[in-house]
């Protein structure tokens, strides 16, 4: 065997690719390289998340760093026959870039890679989340020798200051003040967490992080746990991360074996045990003090602060709650030093930020940038620009807490105070990319439902101010806006901000505060003319059949569920507006070539 | 309905691993609704005493939590994703479409006790959005007419 020639395929067994069956094709591609002779000079390996969902399942050729998007089981025999064996790599399977429209074989060259600056997945996608032994000959429990044997707490604390490194949860606050606080207090008991209750819809990078590399999580928490004298942790995980849960356990489990966790850590004389919990589908629970009555068995209800959980946590003991990525970041900068990370973003915000970049774009993942990277260099040149021809028309960060931000604002410099200043928040790294078909009051009602679902109900103003907001919204979506109802979201707003007691409330308002002062006018023409600008929502559109174009085929008449469409042989079809449910069956059922199903809002041109 | 002597057992079975603490509370619930689906009245009542928690504070969090349900779901658990990356690319309508194929609204389960329809504020696959799981198997990139032959197929065959 010939170490340097061997080609090994990574298949990347992230939620997403898994989904569309990515362990297929690791088995038909293992039993085809058995096939083809071949086991000597190849191999297959598991990996995490790569980033690059939206192409998934992605398949790499390493140490090639040939790139295979959209993979199937079916392709498995090509791949070994033609690449391996062959040597021609399978170029129908190459990522065609969205700009240039040409097929780019190897990742290095993808524009969604060259850009970025991978420091928290450093890992992801190229070790087996797996293995420990993976891990550590990337490089992994290197820092947690440094730390436990060579470093006292102390310094480890004040190395992470140095850094700058600050909760990459959203709220920013500086992790190694954090973990000063927790050391100082008294007590002998103490708790390290790691929130990895990740419920802002539209973000994933805990969870990608979490199964992609888990270790690197454990080793931050081993790290952090000595630097605040810490013995027992938990990590707090969603339960509907079913395949982060399983490999969160069996890291913690290989760990354990080989001395990085448990009683005596490599002889330093420090114990840490972790234990996983997984949360029940409460999206205040990533509140820290619901985090803790839910590990305590109540009900995810915040409490107010102070006494902080650094003071006063878990059972009444001290603990620190880390976000996850916050916990990888910890091993790279004992390893790498403060200097070094500090090097990256700017100087207020230090390092790197993940985002789950989704939406209407053309590149949907997961990107890591240093921050203060423009929005405009992460939407365009990292994911791509739009899909199709669509307009950019916001982006929204930061989850219900967050805000949308026009397109007049896309060169502001992502860091946490900037986004504040623009009326939103960095969040946990959701960006969700949105078009002109979105309706921005829309969008609105959309997280004003959702707080309104998951306040816990403790605050009034929370419980019954985030009802009232959805009942006008829903009133203005539905063409029953009134004048005044723009001053009363506001005001209701405020007042919820002031007097709620957790995240949650604080940040509540913000979605609908944000869209109403970048667009108003939307507001406007909803209240005022009845009309959706966007074409988006359901009571102020209409369905339409362009009589011109109709080829009297009937197939929408066929589609249609609520028996609205009139249809004769060779006759254009005809919409009765009495019966229409507005599905869109019709439109998505008419051939393309066709395009005789037009949509309006009355009072604005035609479009389809 | 479960059977109660069905019931001691499963309970028994997920007693013997666990010492009976409060901070046990939300996992006991989570271990009876993954062997039985959903929480029955009977086995909250024997979690209260075996956890030492007044039984209204069980069912006080089991109420709060989204995942936890108090009636028999389906063989097949629809969970259509509205999570806002799915909501920006379509969920709405292709909530609609499970339901109209499905005949019945979030939160509820067909008549022959084949599907549960649920929502979910997210299940994190977004760069697949719109999404939808059925049981534990993710199906993304969604479309009406896909979401026509998943149930079709479902239907038919009574196969996955």
């Amino acid at each position: 065997m010939a170490p340097a020639e061997r080609l090994t395929l990574h298949v990347c067994q992230g939620t997403g690719c898994v989904s569309s069956r990515s362990p297929q094709i690791q088995a038909a591609l293992e039993k085809e390289i058995v096939q083809s002779g071949i086991s000597d000079r190849a191999g297959v390996k598991l990996t995490g998340c790569h980033g690059f969902c939206q192409r998934g399942p992605i398949v790499i050729v390493e140490p090639e760093g040939i790139f295979y998007s959209e993979v199937k089981p079916e392709d498995a025999v090509e791949i070994v026959r033609s690449h391996l064996v062959d040597g021609k790599p399978v170029e129908r399977l190459f990522y065609i870039d969205p700009i240039s429209g040409k097929p780019v074989p190897r990742y290095q060259d993808i524009m969604f890679y060259k850009k970025q600056h991978r420091v928290i997945l450093r890992n992801c996608g190229h070790i087996d989340p797996e293995k420990i032994d993976d891990y550590i000959a990337s490089g992994g429990y290197k820092a947690i020798r440094k730390a436990l044997l060579e470093m006292k707490p102390q310094q480890i604390i004040d190395e992470v200051k140095k850094a700058g490194l600050r909760g990459r949860g959203g709220a920013g606050f500086p992790t190694g003040q954090k973990w000063d606080f927790c050391r100082q207090a008294p007590g002998n008991k103490k708790y390290i967490i790691c929130n990895a209750d990740e419920g802002d819809p539209g973000a994933f990078m805990d969870r990608s992080l979490l199964e992609a590399d888990p270790h690197s999580v454990i080793e931050g928490m081993v790290i952090a746990a000595f630097a605040i004298g810490a013995n027992e942790g938990y990590i707090y995980v969603r339960a509907e991360y079913p395949l982060a849960v399983q490999r969160v356990g069996m890291a913690i489990r290989q760990a354990t074996e080989r001395g990085y966790l448990g009683k005596n850590i490599l002889g330093s004389g420090i114990d840490l045990d972790i234990h996983v919990k997984e949360g029940a589908g409460a999206f205040v629970c990533g509140e820290e003090t619901a985090l803790m009555m839910s590990i305590e068995g109540r009900r995810g209800m915040p409490r107010p602060r102070p006494p902080f959980p650094a003071q006063s946590g878990l059972w009444g003991k001290p603990t620190i709650i880390n976000n996850v990525k916050s916990l990888a970041t910890v091993p790279v900068i004992i390893d790498r030093g403060a200097g070094w990370f500090g090097s990256i973003g700017t100087p207020k915000s230090k390092g790197t930020v993940v985002f789950a970049l989704t939406g209407q774009m053309a590149n949907c993942g997961l990107v890591e940038v240093p921050l203060g990277t423009t929005l405009r260099e992460t939407i365009f040149t990292i994911g791509g620009g739009l899909l199709g021809d669509r307009k950019f028309k916001a982006v929204q960060t930061g989850g219900p807490s967050g805000g949308c931000i026009p397109e007049s604002l896309l060169d502001t410099p992502v860091d946490y105070d900037s986004l504040n200043a623009a009326g939103t928040i960095m969040g946990s790294g959701g960006m969700v990319v949105m078009d002109d078909r979105t309706c921005m009051v829309d969008i609105a009602r959309y997280f004003i439902n959702f707080t309104t679902l998951e306040s816990c109900g403790k605050c009034v103003p929370c419980r019954q101010g985030t009802r009232q907001m959805l009942d006008v919204l829903t009133d203005i979506t539905e063409g029953r806006g009134k004048p005044g109802d723009i001053e009363l979201l506001e005001e209701l707003g405020q007042g919820i901000k002031d007097g709620s007691l957790c995240g949650l409330g604080q940040t509540a308002p913000n979605p609908v505060l944000s869209t109403i002062r970048y667009f108003r006018d939307e507001y406007d023409a909803h209240i005022k003319q009845g009309r959706c600008p966007a074409i988006a929502c359901k009571a102020l559109i209409e369905y339409q059949v362009d009589l011109q174009k109709c080829a009297a085929c009937g197939l929408c008449k066929r589609a249609c569920p609520a028996e609205a469409i009139g249809w004769e042989k060779k006759k254009p079809a005809t919409i009765d507006q009495a019966k229409c449910i507005k599905c869109g069956s019709c439109l998505s059922a008419c051939p393309k070539k066709f395009g005789a199903i037009v949509v309006s809002s009355p009072g604005i041109p035609e479009v389809a | 309905m479960t059977d109660m002597a069905d019931l001691k057992e499963v309970m028994g079975s997920i007693f013997r691993e666990r010492r009976g603490q409060r901070g046990e509370l939300i996992g006991l619930l989570q271990a009876v609704q993954a062997k039985l689906g959903y929480l029955p009245a009977e086995a909250m009542m024997a979690i209260a005493r075996f956890a030492r928690v007044p039984e209204s504070q069980v069912f006080g969090v089991a109420s709060f939590y989204a995942q936890f349900r108090f009636t028999p779901v389906g063989r097949k658990r629809v969970m259509v994703c509205q999570g806002t990356a799915c909501h920006v690319r379509g969920a709405p309508k292709i909530l609609e479409e499970v339901e109209r194929r499905l005949g019945i609204k979030p939160g509820e389960t067909t008549p022959d006790m084949e599907h549960s329809l649920d929502t979910v504020a997210c299940i994190g696959a977004c760069a697949l959005a719109p999404t939808l799981m059925i049981n534990k198997e993710t199906h993304g990139k969604l479309t009406q007419k896909k979401v026509t032959e998943l149930f079709q197929k479902n239907d038919g065959t009574g196969g996955d």
